[in-house]
């Protein structure tokens, strides 16, 4: 027998799409069964409260949970967020009912082992539920009380050798798309770079020193996956600066329809037979491909490299070799000033391991700068808009490229430096006047 | 309850602490066909929607089979995730961005048990727990922020209108019948934790009303220089107000310039904004951030505002279903929905998907608002 009836929510168990009140319900029943025994740290009737509170949010319209509080374990700023309900006498279940942030591995590959272990802790210090995951990347542990949060970190810190994630004004917790693991699309390895950036900016990731949060999104090639170009302050972007390497032979066979376009993407429709000039070479963004006769010809020079050929024919057309990758710096949502897309600020960098020149002559010198000088709650994307793109380039100490815009600027309204104009800003207007007369 | 002791002594916090490990690396939990092939993977085809099979250089061969999932998810659910891979696949699997669920196999063979086991799982409420599909030029899953479940800013649920859309465009998850894959997301305010704004399709929630003022508390609670910084649009200023004939410090607020976006009260709690008729749901479309024949571009505004419709939703889930059939019957192969607006124009956007163009749909917000105003002759009838 449910603790509070919840005659909204149950309207969500309807449908076919997976209902997370029926998940919430199977859940509050296993924890008033209890059928293992389990000496539950937090209240056992946490999750009946939980629709209990829901149910009331969706007859008001309004949230009734307060604004955070300052929680979290010794030494760390981050990971841990504060949650309190303000209706506790009516739901005390959900009175205290913290966040947990777990860093989570890269491509969130699993095994059945390492998850159980994870639920094993949480059933017993928590509420049991979760987000698998969060918009950042995490493991979300939804719902814990203050009591809890060193004991759980100190079980997956020991137990398990996992750390939680960022939160605050420092490092998010990165996140990358699954990359060479799975994808032949891959132009560098997104798990590695992703990993070894984690681990070397630990500190930065655990211990807020920054205006406001930052993040890194890693994608393997211009598809972006993980949307690293409209959501990270410095996104990663796999690209190749030489040919798309092409086989002829597969060619003529996806236009003699021996192989399906896309990989088969577009299989529940019927749109005609494959037309090469139409659906490839016609949407070329650069218009840099031709059939010459039976052969497929590229000029790759003026190719961007915005993946649509080999989407399309994937076992025709491969990434070239010569592979690293770009870096755009700036992307936020719209709080404040309106939502940024990414800047391209690298055009290219190779991207093989210890990754030394990423860290040190891209991501440092544009921490210090944005530490120096930017605002409190200052996304680096608005520092970037406040001091401009030539402020970048000054931080990295490279030459202005024209790929870095998408066009030259329209107002003559330079900003010229001293240094610049041949004598300098310093004049004698009594010189001057000689030669002028007032 | 009697209180179980991880082994942590809160006398002495730094005793055996461990710290800044990081996450566990990502090659621990390969699959064997997955560590052996990395880097080294030739194509892939997508054998029905929700299949896919990837082959690499050596010819082996990896299935992978994608399920819906809520991403609200409890460890009851995550078990039964863990028996299934436990069944078929070794033990192993992974989650998309997109909060999908993949099990990874190494035979064809392995591949129709599964789908098999997975189609007779249901929840109580009679809800499937693993729909298969989520691939190529269908809708997949809508990623989503907490709503009213655990957030304390947000202008609409979250969960609850996800299940309510995804009902609507159940059919479309597991078919491949769009021009190009379609991407909905939701972000239950403005602060958009999950960024939404280059989406195929946002669901914005959205607040109408300036933030109340507990003048009572609001000294005692915040820091008024920061409240007051807080403001994009410098609509807040200092106050002294009485209350109970006491005089307090304070701050006061001109609604005419208030956006509702509710930074200030993410530095001060005195100061909320959510209401029942005043909070609702924006919806945005055209976005996306691929860069796959066209660049990465925003989404754009095309409903003001739809109210807070619990515990379904009907109207946002019908606006959303209505865009989707017109972006399908009129698109081009491999054109995305923001794509295919851009072509059509948006006035002939507005009128394929029979949406009404208000005054709210007009840019004000600033300098840029400019260049999104029509500045050529050239324009449909």
């Amino acid at each position: 027998m449910a603790k509070h009836k919840t005659p909204l929510l149950d309207q969500l168990e309807s449908g076919p799409w997976p209902s997370f009140v029926s998940d919430l319900k199977q859940q509050a029943e296993k924890r008033a069964k209890n059928v293992e025994g389990i000496e539950f740290q937090i209240p056992v009737d946490v999750v009946d409260d939980l629709l209990g509170l829901l149910e009331l949010s969706f007859k008001q319209g309004r949230t009734h949970w307060k604004h955070g509080g300052i929680v979290g374990v010794f030494g760390y700023g981050g990971g841990v967020i504060g949650r309190y309900c303000d209706q506790p006498q009516m739901f005390p279940g959900v009175a205290h009912f913290h966040t947990m942030r777990v860093a989570q591995p890269g491509g969130k590959f699993y095994t059945s082992e390492y998850l159980r272990q994870l639920c094993d802790i949480w059933d017993l210090r928590g509420s049991g539920i979760t987000n698998m995951h969060g918009s950042t990347g995490d493991i979300i542990f939804l719902g814990t009380t203050t009591p809890q949060l060193e004991e759980i970190f100190f079980e997956l810190t020991h137990n398990m050798n996992q750390d939680l994630g960022g939160s605050g004004s420092n490092l998010r917790t990165p996140a990358d798309c699954i990359g060479q693991a799975r994808c032949e699309y891959a132009c560098y390895d997104t798990q590695d770079l992703c990993y070894d950036l984690t681990n070397e900016y630990q500190d930065e990731l655990h211990r807020p020193a920054f205006p406001y949060k930052f993040k890194f999104k890693f994608d393997g090639c211009p598809n972006c996956c993980v949307a690293s170009i409209a959501r990270a302050d410095m996104s990663f972007i796999g690209t190749w600066k030489d040919d798309i390497k092409i086989d002829q032979k597969a060619v003529q066979a996806y236009i003699g329809g021996e192989l399906v376009p896309n990989g088969g993407a577009h299989s529940g429709r019927d749109w005609g037979k494959f037309d090469i000039q139409k659906e490839v070479i016609g949407l070329c963004p650069t218009g840099c491909m031709v059939m010459d006769g039976k052969t497929l010809k590229i000029n790759n020079r003026e190719c961007t490299r915005c993946m649509h050929c080999i989407n399309v024919m994937p076992r025709a057309l491969r990434i070239g070799n010569e592979r690293g990758l770009s870096i755009l710096a700036g992307a936020k949502a719209p709080i404040l000033d309106g939502a940024q897309m990414g800047t391209l600020i690298v055009p290219f960098i190779e991207a093989e391991a210890p990754y030394t020149k990423i860290k040190e002559t891209v991501i440092e010198p544009i921490w210090d700068w944005w530490m120096e000088e930017g605002k409190n709650r200052e996304r680096l994307g608005e520092l970037m808009k406040r001091q401009g793109l030539q402020k970048v380039i000054e931080v990295l100490g490279v030459d202005p490229d024209p790929r870095m815009v998408q066009e030259p600027r329209s107002n003559p309204y330079i900003f010229w430096k001293e240094d610049e104009v041949p004598g300098g800003f310093e004049r004698d207007i009594n010189e001057f006047r000689k030669h002028h007369l007032r | 309850m009697a209180f179980i002791s991880s082994g942590y002594n809160p006398e002495k916090p730094m005793e055996n602490r461990i710290t800044d490990i990081g996450p566990r690396k990502y090659d621990e939990f390969y699959p064997p066909v997955i560590a052996k092939n990395k880097g080294k993977w030739l194509y892939h085809e997508y054998l029905q929607p929700g299949v896919l099979v990837h082959v690499a250089e050596s010819g082996d061969e990896l299935y992978t089979v994608r399920c819906g999932g809520a991403r609200l998810m409890t460890t009851t659910h995550i078990r039964e995730i863990c028996e299934i891979a436990d069944k078929h696949c070794g033990g192993y699997f992974r989650f998309t961005t997109r909060n999908n669920i993949e099990f990874l196999l190494d035979s064809k063979a392995k591949v129709k048990p599964l789908l098999d086991d997975l189609a007779g799982r249901k929840f109580k409420g009679g809800s499937f727990k693993f729909p298969v599909g989520g691939t190529g030029a269908g809708v997949s899953n809508i990623v989503h922020t907490q709503g009213w479940i655990h957030c304390h800013t947000p202008a609409t649920d979250a969960s609850g209108p996800v299940k309510a859309v995804m009902d609507e465009l159940f059919a479309d998850f597991q078919q491949h019948r769009m021009p190009a894959h379609v991407r909905v997301s939701l972000a239950c305010c403005l602060n958009m934790c999950g960024a939404v704004h280059c989406s195929d399709i946002a669901i914005l929630g959205y607040h109408r009303k300036p933030p109340m003022l507990d003048h009572e508390y609001l000294d005692k609670m915040c820091e008024i220089p920061l409240a007051i910084a807080a403001c994009p649009t410098a609509a807040i200023k200092p106050a002294k107000v009485e209350v109970k004939g006491e005089k307090l410090n304070s701050v006061a607020v001109n609604n005419e310039r208030c956006m509702y976006c509710g930074n200030c009260y993410t530095m001060c709690p005195s100061m909320p904004l959510a209401d029942t008729e005043g909070d609702g749901i924006v919806i945005m479309a055209g976005g996306k951030v691929s860069n796959r024949i066209s660049a990465p571009k925003f989404s754009k505004v095309v409903v003001a505002f739809i109210p807070n419709e619990a515990p379904r939703w009907p109207q946002t889930a019908k606006v959303i279903k209505g865009m989707i059939e017109a972006y399908a019957k009129d698109a081009q192969k491999y054109e995305r929905l923001g794509d295919w607006a851009e072509r059509i124009g948006w006035e002939r956007f507005f009128e394929k998907c029979e949406l009404d163009f208000t005054h709210h749909l007009i840019d004000d917000f600033r300098d840029p608002a400019y260049y999104t105003w029509r500045q050529t002759t050239q324009f449909k009838f």
